[in-house]
């Protein structure tokens, strides 16, 4: 797997990456790049769209198509990218807050309606750029700058929202094991009809670890890596077992029509 | 085409007359989210999109419709979407990002009275301001206004022309008045109506800049998937679209957002002059509120007075050149307006030397010709 390095799409002159150091961030760009590589991907064939936040700073290290708009419309932008020229390989990278919270409501939407493209969702439990507040994904009890005596409400689980909304692909990987996460991406990739949704549950050492006394990056990626479960042991353990763990591997791998291929039949049918 | 294929004369609503004037002028790709009074506008898109190989899609809400449509936008397709105050206000964020990534973009607002769901859903022309600031920061936007169903056909036209040839958002601002309406409208042969696309990137794919520095100020374009690598950035950026925090850049780039539309203001500004040459007073109008206008004129010059009327066909950028140049041998302005004053308050910034005074209600019922005809009258007495 290692044998793609995916440097074809990364601008390195502008490296080293803003993100903080220990951030989980650019395993999860090496992971998409040797993902794209593997594909066949091309920089002329491939569009990458992202929001605001720590990781929507990721399409400035690439030297693909890009849009960088604003923040939760990520999916928004893509959708619209992808329904005027669907030869076109359409990614979208979005957060917690960004693809989670504030853009939840398109997440869903986008899922339902199978858009043929791919997401890819660095989930580190917190907003990073603005100072590291809760986001629909903090877990119950954990500290932020703005849940001090721990947070009050319930997190999501995006993998399971995507999929119960219907998408084609939903898989959940960790920045502790890139090679899974890589071959989920991959695969997510090779897909060629519908919504595909990578949930990539990563680190941000700086806000989060340090807040709820995590320990240093490597730390918190052993922490990532004790408390991930398969989702194919996960199915004969007990609720009271899976509690604190993290789900990883496949949600749903399905096989739908994707909306290009079904609006196409509109076209024709309307043109009678 | 939908409708239009030759020269003929149909009975027409504006709202629909809207949505053929968009695909006349080549728009394949609509992101809507239903509102009164702009629905049917989306309902025609539905239709006659596909039909063209053009795509219809409606949107969870008015947020994801703009980011639906300026993506669209940079792929390389001509769009557009409609909506009314409160669905504009939900858009205002992106209103900004099609400024900013220079992405052309329709956006038709057909204004209902406001504020908030206020009454759902009769005329105002409350929204004079909203497309002219109803997103945050210092940029320029251009919006035309029609009075007719025929304008609704033929100004969605120039309002793509000029959205392409400016790489820039631009409003049609209709109103409920206009969009209801059914009038009959004559509909060119689709070879004489003149349609203007936007200048595209010829340069080797090296020497490609998504926002390279041009004469015109506007930078030539590249669809995503060609060849030359866009990046579009609606964050401050450099000539290549990737980033630049720079102050010295920003404040060019700012600058060069805002005078690639003014600086054309005079190519930009349609009106309509009516017995101007010899008024007395002047009458100043967009949208519905022409209509009651002209009435009054006519009313008022059967009397003997010398009225004329100046219908701002476009808005924003606003016209002072042809505020200042009607107003100079005038001795009054009147300016009926379904809104408390926020036309006659921009006059006012240019007309200093002679009152400037207003017709106003928004209660959402439009202004009578008397109600105009009064307060001209006033000057005779």
């Amino acid at each position: 797997m290692m044998k793609y390095n995916g440097k074809k799409f990364l601008k390195r002159e502008l490296l080293p990456f803003f993100w903080c150091s220990g951030c989980g961030n650019g395993i999860v760009m090496g992971c998409i790049i040797r993902a794209m590589e593997e594909c066949g991907f091309s920089r002329e064939n491939t569009v990458v769209v992202t929001g605001i936040g720590c990781w929507g700073k990721a399409d400035d290290y690439l030297t693909t198509h890009a849009f960088h708009g604003t923040h939760g419309r990520a999916l928004t932008i893509a959708t619209g990218i992808k329904l005027v020229n669907p030869s076109l390989e359409v990614i979208a990278l979005v957060g917690d807050g960004d693809g989670a919270t504030i853009g939840g409501n398109h997440l869903i939407h986008a899922a339902r309606r199978n858009i043929d493209i791919t997401v890819i969702m660095s989930n580190n439990f917190i907003y990073g750029m603005t100072g590291g507040q809760y986001s629909g994904t903090t877990p119950l009890g954990a500290i932020t700058s703005t849940s001090r005596y721990g947070h009050v409400e319930d997190e999501f689980d995006i993998s399971e929202l995507v999929k119960t909304s219907g998408a084609a692909y939903v898989a959940k990987g960790t920045v502790a094991n890139p090679l899974q996460l890589q071959r989920f991406i991959s695969k997510a990739f090779k897909k060629q009809n519908g919504f595909r949704f990578i949930e990539a549950m990563n680190i941000c050492p700086t806000h989060y670890g340090r807040a709820n006394k995590l320990g240093k990056a490597p730390e918190m990626i052993e922490k990532l890596r004790k408390s991930s479960i398969n989702i194919k042991l996960a199915k004969d353990m007990k609720q009271e077992e899976l509690e604190g763990k993290i789900i990883v591997g496949e949600y749903i791998d399905k096989k739908v029509d994707g909306y290009i291929r079904r609006y196409k039949e509109i076209q024709k049918r309307a043109a009678k | 085409m939908s409708r239009i294929k030759k020269r003929e004369r149909v009975f027409m609503q504006g709202n629909i007359a809207a949505g053929e004037g968009a695909i006349a002028a080549g728009a394949r790709f609509f992101a809507g989210y239903p509102i009164t009074p702009s629905s049917e506008i989306a309902q025609h898109a539905s239709i006659n999109l596909p039909k063209v190989g053009g795509t219809f899609i409606q949107m969870e809400d008015e947020i994801g419709s703009i980011g639906a449509i300026i993506g669209a936008s940079m792929a390389g397709a001509k769009v557009y979407t409609a909506s009314s105050g409160p669905g504009i206000s939900l858009m205002s964020e992106n209103i900004g990002l099609a400024c900013m990534v220079e992405a052309p973009c329709v956006l038709i607002s057909v204004q209902r009275v406001g504020p908030s769901t206020g009454l759902a859903t009769k005329p105002a022309q409350g929204d004079f301001f909203q497309a002219r600031w109803g997103t945050h920061g210092d940029h320029s936007i251009i919006a035309v206004s029609p009075a007719t169903v025929q304008e609704c056909f033929d100004l969605t036209i120039k309002a793509f022309n000029f959205a392409e040839r400016f790489r820039t958002l631009v409003f049609v601002l209709m109103d409920e008045i206009v969009g209801k309406m059914y009038e009959t409208i004559d509909i060119p042969d689709i070879e004489e109506i003149k349609v203007e696309n936007r200048k595209i990137a010829t340069c080797p794919p090296e020497e490609f800049k998504s926002y390279n520095f041009v004469e015109d100020l506007i930078p030539p374009f590249a669809p995503f998937g060609g060849i030359r690598i866009s990046k579009a950035n609606g964050s401050g950026h450099g000539l290549d679209g990737y980033p630049d925090t720079n102050p010295e850049n920003y404040d060019r780039l700012v600058r060069r957002l805002t005078d690639k539309i003014e600086n054309y203001k005079k190519e930009i500004c349609l009106y309509k002059a009516f017995n101007c040459e010899d008024a007395e007073i002047l009458i100043i109008a967009y949208g519905c509120s022409t209509r009651p206008g002209l009435a009054a004129l006519e009313l008022t010059r059967k009397d003997g007075l010398k009225v004329g009327l100046l219908q701002l066909q476009t808005l924003w950028p606003f016209p002072d050149h042809l505020i200042r140049k009607y107003s100079e041998k005038v001795k009054k302005i009147v300016v009926p307006e379904l809104s408390l004053k926020q036309l006659k308050s921009e006059i006012e910034r240019y007309v200093k030397n002679i009152p400037v005074v207003g017709v106003n209600k928004v209660g959402g019922i439009s202004i009578t010709p008397q109600e105009i005809v009064k307060e001209i009258e006033m000057e005779y007495k």
